[in-house]
């Protein structure tokens, strides 16, 4: 069973009188532990993609099953309690909240969770430990670095435990070599297990992932990871046959009409 | 999320704010601490005049000479019917009533008082021993009057603690001949300072015999007469007894009044009650006033906050949650407003009381009770629109507002 299945995806929005096609037909699976790049132009409908992997937006047509579980029917609430317990977001802008220290913003989703106090500084010394992060604590977003912000945001995402992490951009306000630890430290949470979905628009970082998407015009125009081959010597999604199936080379040298 | 936490969060929200968050507790607080100044001067008024009624003595009942009918002054009866004198016999006639327990008729001038070669003006009452019991007057040195025949009056005086103080200094009054008028009269007693009292200072009164004030005036009529009642629910009847008897002996006419203490308490109670209720209305108005700022306040909170409303719902909040989290900060600035504010007006009304000792300016229970719950109230329903609003807020657009 997979993780993440897309199937008839339309997302549409009224801009003035015209209707602009975010996401049109799109079908997508993606399996448990899977690490994703997602790119594309802007205006591709990379973010409304994520938005709605992440609960965030609702399709007007098309199911999403997520862990085999319509999700797309599921009331606000229902939503909102999937988004807190299976999946954790990171931004580009990091999004932490400015009044609340390191280890307020990292508790956060177990605090909206109602999870107890003891419960949560337990799992938050283990994180801030776990990032890096022991001595910044109780250090407001402000007195932070960038790579520390995006730490403490990371360290939000994966505290409730989720099965799924989107990152949107999570390199993108930071300088390269920050960014590289950024990377490193998503593609170690990928390692164990966790599902990576990363919006990018960098191609090194895209690179990096082991499957690639590419969107253009709310469509999916180019998938690395080759679909399942249809029986016999049938064609790929993509038009090609498949990679492992080399394309035939004439044998002899063509002759001329006799 | 659970409410100490849903507190802490909306706790840390209002101070992250300080500028706003002052400002709107300030107007809340001003608010309450106006309905507490403001009731408690009314009913400050009110404990006031009640007081000094009250002071008079208890259970009385006092008889006017002359009609005042409730229509006000009527010309006609100026005319038609002449106020028959109320003399020291019809006081005596009171005496008999089963209600009345004492009895005691008072008439009142102003004379002089000559003492040393010191002269003063006085305000001389003649009245009878059962005047200062009535009255609730205490002696602070010698005794009353003496009980004797109300036609005979001897030829003694009760003096004010002040005048004692200005005619004597250091020497000792009682025993001493003074002359009041044209009379010469023996001090019997002191009265013990009471302060300014409604109508009459008894530290600048002389007391005499009634006889001898009437010769003094040279007049037959009473000022008032006063009776005690010898419970408060033996007022009306004994009233009416009064009525009955003094109608009698003045051939069949109504030509006195008869008012009974505790009307005259009632009216003045219900007027002034009226005046604090009034007053509470009007200083509820900015309470309302400063419910309608909570709620712009948290509006705008709600919009300079929607990147964070957006970044709650993504990290899996309830529009529940949301609500309550803004509904919480809403109740806080109200009730810390409220707070700060029923605070600001003890503190007022105490000052109130340092300025002007004998007012007594405490705001009553039911005015500090109803500040503080509108208080709280209107910060709720004010905070509902607001929170509603960021409880409603697309978490996709909210993000993208960072």
């Amino acid at each position: 069973m997979a993780l993440i299945e897309l199937s008839g995806i339309e997302r549409r929005f009224l801009l003035g009188d015209t209707t602009v096609h975010a996401l049109a037909g799109l079908n997508l699976q993606i399996e448990a532990g899977e690490y994703v790049a997602v790119m594309g132009p802007s205006g591709s409908g990379k973010s409304t993609l994520l938005n709605l992997l992440g609960l965030l937006d609702r399709p007007n047509e098309g199911t999403y099953k997520l862990e085999g579980r319509d999700v797309t029917t599921l009331s606000p609430d229902e939503q909102a309690t999937v988004r807190s317990t299976r999946i954790g977001f990171v931004f580009q802008s990091f999004h932490l909240v400015p009044r609340l220290t390191a280890a307020e913003n990292i508790a956060l989703p177990m605090t909206l969770a109602g999870i107890p106090a003891a419960e949560r500084n337990k799992r938050v010394a283990q994180a801030l430990k776990d990032f890096g992060l022991e001595n910044r604590a109780d250090h407001k977003p402000d007195q932070l670095s960038g790579g520390q912000r995006q730490r403490v945001a990371i360290a939000r995402a994966t505290i409730m435990q989720p099965a799924l992490i989107l990152a949107d951009e999570p390199t993108g306000n930071l300088d390269r070599h920050t960014g590289e630890e950024v990377v490193n430290l998503l593609e170690a949470l990928n390692a164990k297990g966790v599902t990576l979905i990363v919006v990018t628009h960098d191609q090194g970082m895209g690179a990096r992932a082991r499957r690639q998407l590419v969107m253009e015009d709310g469509r999916l125009k180019a998938d690395s990871r080759t679909p399942p081959p249809l029986q016999g010597e049938g064609r790929g999604g993509d038009g090609f046959p498949p990679a492992d199936k080399p394309i035939p080379l004439p044998t002899s040298p063509l002759k001329g009409e006799e | 999320m659970r409410l100490t936490d849903t507190l802490r969060f909306a706790r840390d929200a209002a101070t992250g704010y300080p500028m706003r968050t002052t400002l709107s507790v300030l107007a809340m607080s001003i608010g309450v601490a106006a309905v507490v100044i403001l009731t408690a001067l009314g009913d400050g008024a009110r404990r006031y005049v009640v007081g000094q009624f009250s002071s008079l003595g208890t259970n009385l009942i006092i008889v006017l000479p002359g009609r005042s009918g409730t229509g006000g002054f009527n010309p006609a009866n100026a005319i038609t019917s002449t106020p028959r004198d109320l003399t020291i016999d019809d006081a005596g006639s009171l005496r008999r009533l089963p209600g009345a327990r004492r009895v005691a008729p008072l008439a009142v001038g102003t004379s002089e008082i000559n003492y040393g070669g010191k002269l003063r003006e006085v305000m001389v009452a003649g009245s009878t021993a059962e005047f200062i019991p009535i009255r609730n007057f205490e002696i602070a040195q010698g005794q009353g009057l003496p009980e004797e025949d109300w036609n005979r009056g001897s030829s003694v005086a009760v003096i004010g603690a002040k005048i004692r103080e200005e005619m004597f200094g250091a020497n000792s009054a009682i025993g001493q001949l003074v002359r009041v008028g044209d009379r010469r009269l023996r001090v019997v007693g002191v009265l013990r300072s009471t302060g300014q009292g409604l109508g009459m200072n008894t530290d600048e009164l002389v007391i005499v015999p009634v006889s001898l004030a009437q010769a003094m005036f040279n007049s037959n009529t009473l000022f008032r007469i006063m009776i005690e009642a010898n419970s408060r629910d033996a007022i009306p009847g004994t009233k009416d007894q009064v009525m009955a008897t003094l109608k009698q002996r003045h051939r069949g006419e109504e030509d006195v009044t008869v008012i009974t203490q505790d009307a005259v308490l009632a009216t003045f109670d219900k007027l002034l009650g009226a005046l604090t209720l009034a007053v509470a209305g009007i200083a509820a108005i900015s309470l309302a006033v400063a419910g309608i700022l909570v709620m712009n306040v948290m509006l705008v909170a709600v919009t300079q906050r929607t990147g964070e409303i957006g970044l709650l719902k993504a990290l899996g909040a309830t529009a529940r949650t949301i609500r309550l989290a803004f509904l919480a900060e809403a109740a806080m600035l109200s009730a810390v407003g409220a707070l700060v504010g029923y605070l600001l007006g003890q503190l007022g009304a105490f000052a109130l009381r340092q300025f002007f000792p004998v007012f007594p300016a405490y705001p009553p229970d039911w005015a500090v009770i109803a500040g503080l719950g509108t208080a709280l109230a209107t910060g709720l329903i004010f905070g509902v629109m607001p929170a509603r609003r960021a409880a409603r807020l697309d978490p996709v657009q909210a993000l993208m507002k960072h």
